[in-house]
């Protein structure tokens, strides 16, 4: 009997897996469709480098039926809804896929008009993103016009995408702004929701620190529930408020619209509860789910996807022989962190562990974590070829492995 | 960890002050925590947030974000900030004696 797979969205998660599985299964073992409602593959790392003229928007969007290996449908079109219960999912062209089964990898939506008056005057003029295509293009321009006053980066509500790209916009701002010889006439401040600059203690602390270093105030337990473009402030809920002359935010995020038309597969805000070490989701046996799209808890990220899909792929096919699924995905995460200047940070963390300082891979290096270093600038620079060339094609990565390893990480003592 | 003594009994919490044992919560240590952080009296409207918290998450094992519970809770984002001052889902939640709200990073 012919399997029949069908992957929700073409991007890291949804690639990756098809191409894996691809590789598992013939083609007479197998049938693989991939839906998606665009064929534009945005290496959205590069986003955080558009604004500042550091990358150009035609060098990280890429065609996605081309990051598809031979033998696997492609199919675009938008999702009108899956039905549980019948095993298929119809899409808005009017087709019906039925599926044995079925890969949610639709990642996040962004949802800037669920916060009053953000897409109200002053939306895209003095009110940005970076966090889509057109928005950080919008913002290229209007940081090339500004010349002094305020300007406020700001998280409106976790969980983001990539929760340290706001504090690296900061950062890379505040070695913009230098350069250009205005650093002097820009106060740069960031507001954030947490109570911390990140929310994991440890790293938290650095960060805060390297935001004071370059005199950028921090702002916390911020949580927006106005944007005003007009009068230039951003109003919380609690009613304080901040004022600004250029506002940089990330906007609330939520699931893939179709979520929840689909009764039974997604929570309050679209997410696909899913269990986080298996990564079968809750709603149907036969249902899997990856990357940005799921509820596990952890970061909303290109690298947690990447180490999913080696357990949601074995768990496929696992599943599809009948055999008890392997609970093998620890949340293992890492990440560079751009902090201007050339230089960047490096991360690695997973469910148990926050982030630590030391050396990656391993003790002897090459990478420091949690430190500054222009080796790990040029790791995240380097990072987008194997994107391409090796994480997209699903081929393992040397020297990193799916579950963390602890070796090379400072202990530190337990909190009391 | 610290101890809380609440009707004789000892209730273990972390360092930030949430309970360790969900099981151990009574409605008592609920008041006795809430005027710790500054409300004084839990009113229906509190009540109605807290239990939705409680049920949350026996019922799936995790604590509702903010958003959720300004969509399912029946109260709405402003009046949460105003019944739980700064963080209404944190506090509702140590209040209510299930562990703090995972950060998802």
């Amino acid at each position: 009997m012919t399997h029949r797979i069908v992957i929700l969205g073409g991007g890291t998660g949804g690639t990756l897996v098809a191409n894996r599985l691809r590789r598992r299964y013939d083609e007479d073992e197998a049938t693989i469709a991939v839906v998606d409602k665009d064929d534009r593959h945005v290496y959205q790392p590069g986003l955080l480098f558009v604004p500042f003229g550091l990358a150009d928007v035609d060098e990280i969007v890429k065609p996605r039926h081309r990051q598809l290996h031979a033998g696997i449908e492609f199919h675009q079109t938008e999702i009108d809804r899956v039905v549980l219960a019948e095993d298929r999912v119809l899409l808005s062209d009017g087709a019906t896929l039925p599926y044995d089964v079925l890969i949610v990898a639709t990642g996040v939506t962004l949802q800037p008009e669920e916060t009053e008056g953000l897409t109200g005057p002053g939306w895209r003029e003095r009110m940005f993103t970076f966090y889509d295509v057109p928005g950080a293009e919008q913002l290229s321009r209007a940081l090339n016009d500004f010349d002094g006053g305020r300007m406020v980066v700001n998280l409106v509500d976790m969980p983001i995408k990539c929760p340290v790209a706001p504090l690296e916009f900061a950062f890379l701002a505040d070695s913009y702004f230098t350069e250009r010889g205005i650093r002097d006439r820009v106060e740069l401040v960031y507001v954030t929701p947490l109570d911390g600059a990140f929310t994991k203690p440890v790293a938290s602390e650095h960060l805060a620190g390297l935001l004071s270093a370059k005199g950028i105030e921090l702002v916390t337990e911020f949580a927006v529930g106005e944007a005003d473009g007009e009068g230039g402030r951003l109003v919380s809920w609690d009613e304080r408020e901040v004022p600004f002359d250029l506002l940089v935010t990330v906007p609330l995020h939520g699931g893939a619209p179709y979520v929840e038309r689909s009764e039974g597969l997604g929570d309050a805000v679209g997410f696909v509860p899913t269990d986080p070490t298996t990564l079968q989701s809750l709603a149907r046996p036969n249902v899997f789910a990856l990357g940005d799209a799921t509820n596990v808890p952890i970061s909303k990220a290109g690298s947690v996807t990447h180490f999913e899909g080696e357990t949601l792929t074995e768990n496929v096919v696992r599943f599809l022989a009948g055999q008890e699924l392997s609970a093998s995905y620890d949340g293992h995460a890492n990440c560079f962190i751009e902090t201007g200047f050339g230089k960047a940070l490096l991360i690695d963390f997973n469910y148990e562990t926050e982030p630590l300082p030391g050396r990656f891979p391993t003790a002897v290096g090459p990478l420091p974590l949690l430190k500054e270093s222009r080796l790990n600038h040029l790791g995240k620079l380097m990072f987008q070829w194997l994107y391409w060339h090796a994480l997209l094609p699903g081929r393992d990565i040397p020297g990193i492995s799916p579950a963390m390893s602890t070796s090379g990480k400072e202990r530190l003592p337990e909190p009391v | 960890m610290t101890t809380i003594e609440v009707a004789g009994v000892p209730v273990e919490r972390d360092s930030e002050g949430f309970l360790l044992h969900t099981g151990q919560w009574t409605s008592q240590i609920a008041t006795d925590i809430a005027s710790e952080n500054g409300i004084p009296e839990l009113t229906p409207r509190h009540w109605q947030v807290v239990e939705f918290m409680r049920e949350r998450y026996l019922a799936t094992g995790t604590a509702p974000s903010i958003r959720s519970l300004g969509k399912e809770s029946g109260v709405p984002i402003k009046e949460l900030y105003q019944l739980f001052p700064k963080g209404p889902a944190k506090l509702a939640a140590k209040i209510g004696g299930i562990p703090k709200p995972r950060g998802c990073i």
